[in-house]
This record gives structure tokens, sequence and C-alpha cells, in this order.
């Protein structure tokens, strides 16, 4: 009964989506403008009719009389239509739950063995479930910003939420007709087939809603600059309204990435934190469209620039979110995440995509227009300096693309080829550096205009410790045997000269009365720096040791000793293993500890996983990964000893924690200044 | 500033950047357009040292591991030609004789393949689709 509940939710989800779709439509054609009648028949349902009248806020004298109550239903709607989804994806995770074997992607995605906790991540561990959790986050957004948004004129509102209605149609669609996950199986089979064990991690467990809470938040900026551009309102107010949104689902990006990296790191054993593989930059690359949206918003926010640049980037940054979905849910890739698809679903969301992205982009050519300028400023300026970042990282968005589509289009022509690490490594890696520099400088320039002796006198100390660094590195790390590389060199020595640059727009600061999204800033922009430490610290000083280790003979790597005692079978709840253990000491006098390295065996399905062991010191990790046995009484076995390395998540962790203190500091403001209206 | 001088320099900028990002990516792909190579490939010349992909089956009965305990070698075909491989490290679990491999690595003088990294199938039913295309070309240009 569950099964058919859920999918009956689905339904009454699908049609409220519809209903608010219509409901946008008929409100925005009834405009109570005096200046236009009805459409002018230009096909476009929702773009014609529309006014040049500022929006109202107010009922006009002119209004037709359904219009308001036409726009004050739309709002109930979007939220109950949020609950209906929310009620179905409960559904999937109850049948999940109780291993309903009757349901057929239970069965293939689910054992009865397995531990609750796999069952309820399993529900989103596949295509169906995952495509409902996409159209879940969808119906809570949309019911949030019926419930949240009280600061957008009305109008502009109601475009919004038909906006998101059409986007939540089009994955209902695909839903309903091409990956139902509720279909049922008759027989029904005794157990199902288990979850690949890669998956059975608690850190990936959470990964998938994570980037997917980021994803969907996108799709909310996006229905924001539809919205504005259907009621050509692209302002300062449009800019502080979307910006929340953009902030939220940027942190959910950041939180999603960072987390799949170290994810990646000690679950796949291979002691790398970035792979460049389509599936990462498919995560990657809306969180870069993101972070260049996040600047320009501000811009638009602050100073009233950059309007239809702003409006454009919020069309791209979703537009990369889709096509990640593509990429991962098509089947056109192959990799870890990507699940085996049909092609008849992979052109569906091939289809969803032209239509949302020609559909916005044909909106955006036809309206942008009638779009005002804004404000204009000096290249030498905070609006310029931020200008400089969007460019920087569309470069390196546009870099990232390229290599990720290339493959797949020279497929197309009977090509076969496969872009990797090398390529992305060095097209990507100068542009970034330069946009550390622009990092270092931007939040130390003025808005409006600046001169550049004065930026040059407040960046003296980050340029003098950047060199400072530098020969550090080249007095103290120089070792022929392992020489360090120039893009990890510049990336220590930049590192450390942002690092204090981050902090410098607190310099004489009432750090008490700094408001708290400067705060975020700073943390934020910290955690870049941190980050590309850990990064540059990995790639420059990482020693290995790959032997075939006897029992009781030591390895010696970095600054330890490790010996291998014995290998024991060890047993888990859907799994056995055989687990190494490893005594390891730290120079003469260090205490010694324990690391256990496991071989798994999985029954459903039979797979075996290597089980890295990692210890954590605050200059480092170690890293031991157990291979098989010669059968000689030797033991394969891996070691790294990786300087620093967990700067990359610790930096991660912050541009995201950043990323909230902006977001907590941004609302209050807003909530104390419309308090501040409401009282006046 | 004029707004219309703002606009224009903007849009400048924008398209300088565009197209340094196509320059960049194209100078990249370059040397990526030859980066995986199947065995029938290694006729035709191959570059030495550089890091490339080799994808293909690995040889029934080829598999031998070295007296260190952690260096293999095998040998990847494609139905056209053998590349004798070298890789040391903890092969994956699903790597075996007479299944599908992807090898990264390079190309050493002697035409042979030093691997430092092995990307096999990820379960029973899949192969790489390079190795999957791979063979299928190599096959059907074949003499």
């Amino acid at each position: 009964m569950i099964a058919e509940a859920g999918l009956a939710a689905l339904w009454f989800a699908a049609a409220m989506a519809l209903m608010q779709l219509l409901l946008t439509v008929i409100g925005l054609r009834s405009s109570p403008s005096p200046l236009r009648g009805e459409g002018r028949g230009e096909g476009h349902a929702a773009g014609d009719g529309l006014g040049e009248t500022p929006p109202l806020s107010q009922p006009s004298p002119q209004g037709g009389e359904g219009y308001w109550a036409i726009l004050a239903a739309v709002r109930p709607v979007a939220i109950v239509g949020g609950v209906l989804t929310c009620v179905a994806f409960a559904c999937l995770i109850a049948v999940f739950l109780r291993s309903d074997m009757s349901v057929l992607l239970v069965v293939e995605n689910s054992h009865s063995a397995k531990p609750w906790l796999y069952k309820f991540a399993g529900a989103w561990g596949n295509h169906e479930g995952s495509m409902l959790l996409w159209v879940t986050v969808l119906g809570i957004a949309g019911a949030a910003i019926a419930v949240l948004e009280h600061r957008l004129p009305e109008r502009t509102l109601v475009a919004t939420l038909g906006a998101q209605a059409a986007i939540a149609l089009g994955f209902f669609a695909f839903l309903l007709i091409a990956s139902n996950p509720f279909a049922r199986i008759d027989p029904a089979p005794l157990d199902g087939a288990g979850l690949n064990p890669l998956l059975q991690d608690p850190g990936l467990a959470f990964h998938p809603p994570t980037l997917y809470f980021g994803y969907v938040g996108l799709s909310v900026a996006f229905s924001f600059a539809v919205g504005a551009l259907l009621t050509r309102d692209v302002g300062p107010a449009f800019a502080r309204a979307m910006r929340p949104w953009v902030l939220g689902a940027w942190i959910f990006l950041t939180i999603g990435i960072t987390a799949g990296s170290y994810w990646a790191y000690y679950e796949l054993g291979w002691g790398g934190w970035w792979f460049w593989d389509p599936v990462e930059n498919a995560s990657l690359m809306p969180w870069l469209a993101a972070t260049a949206l996040l600047h320009s918003v501000t811009v638009l926010a602050t100073r009233d620039g950059l309007r239809a640049w702003t409006v454009m980037l919020a069309v791209v940054a979703f537009s990369m979110s889709m096509i990640g979905t593509f990429l991962v849910r098509s089947g056109i890739l192959t990799s870890v995440h990507a699940f085996a698809v049909d092609p008849e679903r992979g052109s569906f969301i091939l289809a969803l995509l032209a239509v949302y992205i020609g559909g916005a982009l044909l909106l955006f050519a036809l309206r942008i227009g009638t779009v005002k300028a804004g404000n204009t400023f000096e290249l030498l300026s905070r609006e310029g300096g931020l200008v400089l970042n969007n460019l920087l990282l569309s470069v390196i968005l546009g870099v990232v693309l390229i290599g990720t589509l290339y493959p797949i289009v020279a497929a197309g022509f009977g090509v076969q080829l496969s872009v990797g690490k090398p390529f992305f490594d060095k097209a990507v890696g100068p542009v970034a550096l330069l946009l550390t520099v622009a990092l270092a400088a931007g939040p130390l320039i003025r808005w409006r205009r600046d001169d550049w002796d004065a930026l040059l006198g407040r960046m003296i100390a980050p340029i003098a410790v950047t060199l400072f660094a530098g020969v550090a590195l080249v007095v103290f790390a120089a070792d022929a045997a392992h020489p360090i590389g120039v893009l990890p060199f510049a990336g220590l020595a930049l590192a450390a000269g942002l690092a204090v640059a981050s902090v410098a727009p607190l310099w004489k600061r009432d750090l008490r009365r700094t408001p708290l999204f400067t705060w975020g800033m700073v943390v934020a922009h910290l955690g870049v720096a941190v980050s590309l430490a850990g990064m540059a610290s990995d790639s420059a000083f990482t020693q290995e040791r790959l032997v075939a280790a006897r029992i009781g003979a030591p390895i010696e790597v970095g600054p330890f000793r490790v010996t291998l005692d014995g290998i024991a079978p060890a047993i888990g709840p859907n799994w056995s293993a055989l687990e190494g253990h490893l005594t390891v000491t730290r120079g003469e006098e260090g205490r010694p500890f324990v690391l256990r390295p496991q071989q798994r065996f999985f029954a459903n399905p039979p797979t075996t996983t290597s089980e890295a062991a990692i210890a954590t010191r605050i200059d480092g990790q170690l890293y031991a990964v157990l291979g098989k046995d010669n059968g000689d009484g030797r033991w394969q076995l891996r070691l790294w000893w990786k300087p620093f390395v967990t700067l990359i998540w610790l930096g991660g962790a912050l541009i995201a924690i950043g990323g909230a203190l902006s977001l907590i500091g941004r609302v209050r403001r807003e909530r104390r200044s419309a308090l501040r209206e409401a009282y006046a | 500033m004029k707004a219309k001088h703002q606009r224009l320099t903007l849009v400048l900028l924008a398209v300088v950047a565009v197209i340094a990002a196509g320059l960049l990516a194209l100078s990249a792909l370059r040397d990526q357009a030859a980066f995986f190579y199947a065995p029938g490939d290694v006729a035709k010349g191959v570059p030495v040292g550089k890091a490339v992909r080799l994808g293909g089956m690995v040889e029934k009965g080829s598999l031998k591991r070295a007296a260190d305990g952690v260096t293999q070698t095998f040998v990847v075909t494609d139905g056209v030609a053998q590349v004798p491989v070298r890789f040391a490290g903890i092969a994956p679990d699903l790597f075996r004789e007479g299944s599908g491999v992807v090898a990264e690595g390079s190309f050493l003088a002697d035409g042979s393949f030093k691997a430092t990294n092995l990307l096999a199938k990820h379960d029973e039913r899949y192969m790489p689709p390079e190795v999957a295309g791979a063979m299928h070309k190599s096959k059907s240009l074949a003499p």
C-alpha cells in the first residue's frame, strides 16, 4: 500500500506543479497594467501581456477582479505541492526500511541483511530514488520560497514560482513516465540484490542529498532570474532576494564537494583527493558558476551594477547543475558514481536540458535589451576586482566544461579518447593561481574607485609574506631527490600571502562591530588559502612506500616505522574481512599506535573492497592500504605519508563556514531593515 | 567612464576571457587528443615518457608477479597487437586475466608500458568504454 500511496502523492504533486504553472500564466496575463491589453499573440504564453509598469505591491484600481486572488493562490499551491513530494519521498524511504521486496527498486538496490542506515540511504543510492530526491528538494525549495520570501514584489515572486513549477513539471514527467520508483515486481523475490559496497559508507549516504540541495538551490536562483526577466524587474531588490538562495546552494555544493573529495580519498584507497572524474566535474562546474554568481550578485545588490551579467550567470549556474545531472544520470559516462541507465532516459534529460536552458537563453535574449543599465564603475575598484574574479572563474569553468564534454562529443564522431588529470592540471592550474592573486587583492580594493599606489600599499604585507615563503621553501625544502615542482611551489608561496591578505580586511577594525558577512568573507577566503596550502603540500611532500611486507619486518615511510604484526579475520554486519595489524612508531621515543587496513568481502553483490587505515596527526596523515597475499607469507602493503593533506578539507570546511556566516549576517540585516521599514 | 563604454569594455573582456579559455583548453587538448592508446596504435608510433592511458584486455596466461612481490607484468591486447605492461602497486580487486583494463602510465623506449595506476572494471558487467571502442576499432580496421 505504501508504494501506491507514494505514487499517488507523486501524481498529486505533479498536478499541483501544473496548477501552479497555469495560475502563474493566467495571473501574469491578466495583469492589471493599464498600458497593455491581452497578449499580442507572440506565442510564448507567459512572456507576453506583461506591462511595463513598476511591480505593484498593492491592488491597482485597473486590476481585474480575479488577478489578486490568482496571485494569492499560487503560494498555497506551492506549499501543498512541496508537502506532497515529501510524502512521496517518505513512502520511498519506508519501503526501503521495511525491505518491501515487492517493489522493483528495493529488489534491485537493497538487501534485507543490510544495516538500516544503508537501507535508508539506499533509497537515493540509485537512479529512480535520486531523481525523486531531486524533485523532493525542488518541491521543498518551492514551498520555502512561498513561505519565506516577502520582500520581492508579488508579481516577480509569482513569476519565480511559475518558473520553479515549470522546472518541476519536466522532472515529474521524467519520473512518472520513464523512471517510476514505486513499480512493483510480481512475483516478489525472497531477497534483493544489495547495494554496491563502495556506496556503503556513511559519508556517501549523505553526499548526494547535500549536492542536490546545492543543485536545486541553483534552480531557485534560475527561477528568480526568469521571474525577474518576465516582469523586467532586474535590480538590487531582486539581487538581495536571490542572494540568500545562491549562498545556501553554494554552501551545500561546497560541503558536498569537500565531503565527496574526502570520501574518494579514504574509501577508494588510492590516496588521491581529486581525480577530475567527469562526475566530480559535474559537481565542480555548478560550484564555479555559483561562486561567480555569488560575487556578481553582491555587485548588483550593493552597487546596482552587472545586471545582465548576473542574470546570465544565474541561467548558466543552473544549466551547469542540469548538465551535471545529465552527465551522471544519462549513462553516457562510466564511473563509480554513474548508474547504468538506458539511453531513453539520457535523451529525456537531454531534452529537458535543451528546453530549460534554451528557453531561458531565448527569454534572456528577448528581454535583456529592456533591462536598464546599472551603475558604472572604474576598472580599478571592488566592482572591477569582482569582474576579474568572474572572468577567471568563467575561464576555469569553460576549460573544465570543454575537458568534460570533449570526449563525449568526440565519441559522437566515432573517436574514442579520454581527457584526464594531465589536461586539467595543465589548463586549470595556472588560471587558478592567477585567481588566487585576484582573490588576495579583491577585498583590499575600495568600491567605486581606487588608485594603484594605495592598493599597492595595502598589498605590501601579503606580497612580502609570499616572497618570504618562497625563499624559505627554496632554503629549507630544496631537495634534489624530491623537487617540489613549479605549481606546488607557487601554490605554497601564494597560500601564505593569501592567508595574510584574507585577514587584512579586519586590520584596525573594531572586531565586535565588524558585520557578520565581513567575517564570512574573511573566513571563506582564508579557507581557500588553507585548502591551497594542503593541495600544494600534498603534491610537493608526499612520500610513498610500496612493499611486499613480511610479518615482523619494519618499513620506513616519512618519519614513521611501520611493522606488520599479523593478519586476522574480522567480521561486520554484511561483510567479512582480512585485517592487517600494523604497529607504527614515530621517531625513537614516540608512543606506538595501531593501524588496521582491511580487505573486505561482500556477499551481496559479491565484491571485494580495500578499506584504507588512516592515522591523522597534527602535521599530516599516514595512509595504509592492504593488498593481496603473495602466497609466500608476504602481503602487499602501500603506505603514504602525506604532510598537511588534511588542510585541503579543513579549508573546504572553512569556506562553507564562511558562507554560513555571510548567510546568517545577510538574513539578519535584511530582517532588521525590514523591521525598521515596518515601524517607520 | 560612460555606461556604454563600460559595457563595451566588459564585453571585450568577456570575449578575451572566452578566447583565452578556448585557446588554453585547445593547447592542452592537442596533447590529450592522443591520450588514449590501444595496443594496435603502437605500430603507428607512440610518445615516449608522456602520461597516457593504454586500454585493452589482459591476455590470458600473461600475468606474472616479480620477485619483489609488488611488481606485476602482463600483456594488454586488443586482438591486433600486444603490449607488455609493468605495474608496481596494488592491483584493483577486479583486475584479472581475460578482463578489460585501462592502464595509466607511459610508454618506454622499447615499446613496453610502465603503468602507475590500473583502472579495472567496477563490476562484472562493465567494460571501460574506451576499451570496447578501441577493440571495436582495431578489429574492424585490421586487414
